[in-house]
């Protein structure tokens, strides 16, 4: 956090933006990260680059959605108005449109149109999910690290083990240098 | 088959989706939807895996966060906004608290090589989180009506777009997607047909 007090004009300026990039976020925010940096860091100047990576890599430490970046970022840029602001604009076009989209294919569940939609992205929705984890895991390499991967992918796939154990073992383990 | 629905249980009011989402969100490090998928399926039993990558589907489409997206969705299936509301709530409101402490604290912890180990642990786990849920929800394509082969065949692509030649989500949304729906379309076929073959 900067300290000083955020300008009525940033906090719109702010706002503005992320109404926009919310419409833009497919497949999670974070899709639009990098517009977010461009202007919080390169036009703007409210947050340093290291803040800007600080703010991702605190929300994924963090329980809760991974979108919290964006209060982090806005947090971090002018306090909690900031976070507001950058919250509430991520959040607002995209919730109410998919509360539209919601009821609009529920209420014709038996269209072809929307069964055929439903069937057919599927096997892709599936996909991008083995996608995130494959990301994930190239980011970081070491056989190591890879081994806890594909180990707690199989305990998640074969047993009923707690997921907050798996989380806590993978956060001893690294703390103790093994990854 | 993988009919599960005479089974499923539904949440009794407005306050046990915000209830449910909260503690499902608390538990959500590095990404919520393993936990998603694992509490509403298999410990609410509030949906079938078919409903969830239903509802997933939709989530992933539409812009925005998916997980909050879900949320929504099941939410309003449950008692319309008041439901929707509550369970995003639920999803955002502790976590934000959580969120903006540990950005207080974060600067003098972030070099610390203990603190940074457990991270890169607690990332790797993650990580193995949404490849195992991934395996897991496979077992809903058995139902689907393009066929085991067909969902193989786009599940392989969509990943190689996405994970080795690394295109923009839009355009493998815009060009896979399309081609999976119009399978799927042609596969549904007349009603009549649909139901006399089986599928």
């Amino acid at each position: 956090m900067t300290g000083a007090m955020p300008l009525p004009a940033d906090l719109l300026a702010l706002f503005a933006h992320f109404l926009l990039l919310s419409l833009l976020a497919i497949g999670g925010a974070i899709t639009v990260a990098p517009d977010m940096h461009r202007v919080l860091v390169s036009e703007m100047g409210l947050l340093s680059d290291a803040q800007f990576n600080a703010s991702i890599a605190i929300a994924q430490a963090s329980p809760g959605p991974n979108v919290l970046f964006v209060a982090v970022m806005g947090y971090q840029a002018a306090g909690l108005p900031g976070a507001a602001a950058t919250l509430a604009g991520i959040m607002l076009p995209s919730t109410t449109l998919a509360l539209a989209a919601a009821r609009w294919s529920h209420a014709r569940r038996d269209w072809r149109a929307v069964r055929a939609f439903k069937a057919g992205m599927a096997p892709i929705v599936i996909a991008l999910m083995f996608a995130t984890g494959w990301i994930l895991t190239a980011e970081t390499p070491g056989w190591r690290h890879v081994l806890l991967t594909v180990a707690a992918a199989v305990l998640v796939w074969r047993t009923r083990l707690h997921l907050l154990v798996m989380i806590g073992v993978g956060a001893i383990v690294g703390g103790l240098g093994w990854v | 088959m993988t009919d599960e629905t005479h089974s499923l249980a539904r949440p009794a009011s407005a306050k046990e989706l915000f209830v449910a989402f909260t503690l499902l969100a608390l538990q959500g490090f590095g990404g919520v939807l393993a936990v998603a998928q694992r509490v509403l399926c298999e410990q609410k039993r509030w949906l079938t895996r078919e409903q969830f990558v239903e509802i997933l589907a939709f989530g992933q489409v539409l812009p925005g966060p998916n997980v909050c997206n879900v949320a929504l969705m099941v939410g309003d299936r449950f008692f319309g906004w008041r439901g929707a509301f509550a369970a995003l709530a639920g999803m955002m409101t502790v976590p934000l608290v959580i969120v903006l402490a540990v950005t207080v604290v974060y600067s003098q912890y972030a070099s610390n090589i203990v603190v940074a180990g457990a991270l890169k642990g607690m990332g790797a786990v993650a990580a193995g989180l949404i490849v195992g849920t991934a395996l897991k929800l496979s077992s809903a394509l058995r139902a689907n009506p393009m066929g085991i082969p067909a969902c193989a065949a786009l599940l392989a692509g969509a990943f190689a777009a996405v994970a080795i030649l690394r295109w923009p989500l839009v355009w493998v949304l815009l060009g896979l997607g399309t081609l999976a729906c119009l399978l799927a379309w042609r596969r549904l076929g007349g009603e009549g047909a649909a139901v006399a073959d089986g599928r």
